[in-house]
C-alpha cells in the first residue's frame, strides 16, 4: 500500500511537471476555459441575472478542470505509444493501474491554474466576489472533484485505448460534460433522460460541493458522493487495464498504433 | 486546363487530401458532426438560463462560428503541414505560381467549412425544433458559404504564421476562442462593451452571423447584401494578407535559411 502510494505521488509530481513544461500548451489550458467563461458572463449580465454570475463563475472554473484533462486523457496511452515508453511502462513491476493514475491525475490537476485563473478573470474583469460559506469544505470540495475528474480521465484512457485517434473522441466529450454536468446550466432546465447521465458523472457532484460550499448549504454529502463515484471510476479502470494489457500480450499489439 | 489553373484545383485538391488528416471519419464525426451540435446546445440552454435570446440566434451564430474549425485547422494543416513532413522546401522549390499554389489550397477547406456549418445548422435546428421560412434556406446556405470563405482567408493568414509559430492546432484554437467571443456568436455585437464592438465588425463571420439570423427573421435577401458583401471584403483582406504574409515569411526563411525551422 506505501508503495503504491509512493509510486503514484512520484509519479505525480513527475508528469505534472512535464505537463507544465510547454509554456504555449500552458497558455492554451488557461485561456481556452476563460474564452467560455467570458461569454457566459457576458450572457448573464446581458440577461440582467447579475445574481447567477458567482453561480456561473464557480462552474466555468471547472471547465478548465475537465478541458485539461479530456482530450490529454484520451490519448495518453498513445502519446506513451508514440513516445517509445509503453512497452517498458507495461513491462514494470507493478500494476499497470499505479502508472496511467497519475499521469491522468496529473492533467486534471493542471486544471487548477486554469481554475484560479478563471475565478480571478471573474473577478478583475466582471466584478464577482468569491465568498465562501464554508472555507473548510470548499477547500476540500476542490482536490476531491479534481481527484474524480482525474479518476474519470483514467477510465477514459483506458476505455478508448483501441480507438487510434482517441484524442479526437475526448475532444468532442468536452462540451457534453461541461453541459450535462451543470457546468453553466442548472440541471433542471434539461430532459428528465439527461439527469441520471448526469448523476453517473462525478464533475455533477464535484461542482455541486464547490457551489454548496462557496454559496451555503449542505456540501457533504455531495462531496462523498463524488469521492464514491470517483472510486468507482478508479476500480472500473484497474479492472480493464488488466483486460486490456492481456489482450494486447496475447495479440502483440502493444505497440501498435 | 492551363498550368496555373491545374495548379490551383488539382495541387490544391490533393494538398487538402493529403496533409488534412482530419478526413479519416473516426476524426471527422466526433470533430466536425457531433462537436458542434454539443456547443450549440450548450450556449442554447446557457441562452435560456440567462434569458437572452432565441433558440435560433444560438443555432444559427455556433453552426456559423463552427465552420471556423475546418477553416482555421485545415489550412493551418495543409501549409503548415508541409513543414512537418518535410516537403516544403520541395514545394517552394518548384516553380508554380504562389497564388494557385497558395490559394489554391484554401477552396477544398472552402466547402469544408460550409458542410460542417450546414450540417451543424439542419441537425442542431431539427434537434432543438428551430424553424426557419422555406425561403430564407437558400440565402441562409448563401450567408453561410460567403461566412466559410471569409473565415478561410483568416485561415491562410493562420497557415502564413504556422510558418513562424509552432504550435499551429494550439494558435487555432486560440483564434477560434478570439472568434467565438468576439463575433456576436452568443452574445448580439452591439451588447459587447464598446472597445470589443470595431474589433468584432473587423473579423470574418461577424456580418455573416448577422446576415444568417436576419434572413431568418424574414428579411428580404435584398436587405442582408451590404452585410454579405462587407463579410466577402473581410475575407478578401484576409485572403490578401495571408498570402503576403506566406511570400514575406518565405523570403525571409530563405534569406536566413529557416525553412523547417520550427
Amino acid at each position: 500500500m506505501r508503495q503504491a502510494l509512493r509510486l503514484l505521488g512520484y509519479g505525480w509530481a513527475l508528469h505534472f511537471k512535464i505537463l507544465s513544461r510547454s509554456a504555449f500548451d500552458g497558455f492554451l489550458g488557461v485561456l481556452w476555459p476563460l474564452f467560455f467563461a467570458t461569454i457566459a458572463f457576458f450572457m448573464f449580465r446581458t440577461g440582467g441575472n447579475s445574481s447567477a454570475l458567482l453561480y456561473t463563475s464557480l462552474g466555468a472554473s471547472v471547465m478548465g478542470v475537465w478541458s485539461s484533462t479530456s482530450v490529454a486523457a484520451s490519448s495518453a496511452l498513445q502519446r506513451e505509444r508514440w513516445a517509445g515508453m509503453l512497452e517498458l511502462l507495461a513491462a514494470a513491476p507493478v500494476h499497470f493501474s499505479l502508472i496511467l493514475m497519475p499521469i491522468t491525475l496529473a492533467m486534471s490537476t493542471v486544471g487548477i491554474y486554469s481554475m484560479t485563473a478563471t475565478l480571478l478573470w471573474g473577478r478583475l474583469l466582471f466584478g464577482i466576489q468569491l465568498h465562501v460559506q464554508h472555507l473548510l469544505l470548499f477547500a476540500l470540495a476542490i482536490p476531491v472533484a479534481i481527484l474524480s475528474i482525474g479518476m474519470l480521465g483514467f477510465l477514459l484512457s483506458v476505455t478508448v485505448v483501441r480507438y487510434r485517434t482517441a484524442w479526437a473522441l475526448g475532444n468532442a466529450l468536452e462540451y457534453p460534460v461541461w453541459l450535462v454536468c451543470g457546468f453553466l446550466v442548472p440541471l433542471s432546465l434539461f430532459p428528465g433522460w439527461v439527469r441520471p447521465i448526469s448523476w453517473a458523472l462525478a464533475p455533477t457532484w464535484g461542482i455541486r460541493a464547490i457551489r454548496e460550499a462557496a454559496l451555503g448549504g449542505s456540501p457533504l454529502p455531495d462531496l462523498l458522493v463524488c469521492a464514491a463515484i470517483g472510486l468507482g471510476y478508479a476500480a472500473a479502470g484497474m479492472l480493464l487495464v488488466d483486460t486490456v494489457l492481456r489482450s494486447a500480450r496475447s495479440r502483440a499489439t502493444l505497440s501498435l498504433t | 486546363m492551363s498550368y496555373g489553373l491545374r495548379v490551383f484545383f488539382v495541387g490544391g485538391l490533393m494538398s487538402y487530401r493529403a496533409l488534412f488528416n482530419w478526413l479519416s471519419p473516426w476524426i471527422l464525426i466526433p470533430s466536425f458532426l457531433v462537436a458542434p451540435l454539443f456547443q450549440i446546445l450548450l450556449f442554447t440552454y446557457v441562452g435560456r438560463a440567462a434569458g437572452l435570446e432565441s433558440d435560433r440566434f444560438y443555432v444559427i451564430g455556433n453552426a456559423i462560428q463552427y465552420a471556423a474549425i475546418p477553416c482555421l485547422f485545415a489550412m493551418g494543416n495543409t501549409i503548415g503541414g508541409e513543414r512537418w513532413q518535410q516537403t516544403l522546401p520541395l514545394i517552394l522549390g518548384t516553380p508554380a505560381p504562389r497564388i494557385p499554389l497558395f490559394l489554391g489550397r484554401a477552396l477544398p477547406v472552402v466547402g469544408n467549412g460550409f458542410v460542417v456549418a450546414a450540417v451543424a445548422l439542419v441537425v442542431g435546428s431539427a434537434i432543438l425544433g428551430v424553424r426557419v421560412p422555406l425561403g430564407a434556406v437558400a440565402p441562409i446556405a448563401l450567408a453561410t458559404a460567403v461566412s466559410a470563405l471569409s473565415c478561410t482567408g483568416l485561415g491562410l493568414v493562420n497557415a502564413a504564421l504556422g510558418l513562424r509559430v509552432r504550435e499551429v492546432a494550439v494558435l487555432s484554437n486560440v483564434i477560434f476562442g478570439v472568434l467565438l467571443v468576439f463575433c456576436g456568436v452568443n452574445v448580439a455585437v452591439g451588447d459587447l462593451p464598446g472597445w470589443m464592438q470595431p474589433i468584432s465588425n473587423a473579423l470574418p463571420l461577424t456580418h455573416g452571423i448577422e446576415a444568417a439570423r436576419r434572413l431568418a427573421d424574414g428579411v428580404a435577401f435584398g436587405g442582408v447584401t451590404g452585410l454579405l458583401g462587407t463579410e466577402l471584403a473581410i475575407g478578401a483582406a484576409y485572403m490578401a494578407l495571408g498570402y503576403g504574409l506566406l511570400r514575406f515569411f518565405e523570403t525571409m526563411s530563405r534569406r536566413h535559411a529557416t525553412l523547417e525551422r520550427a
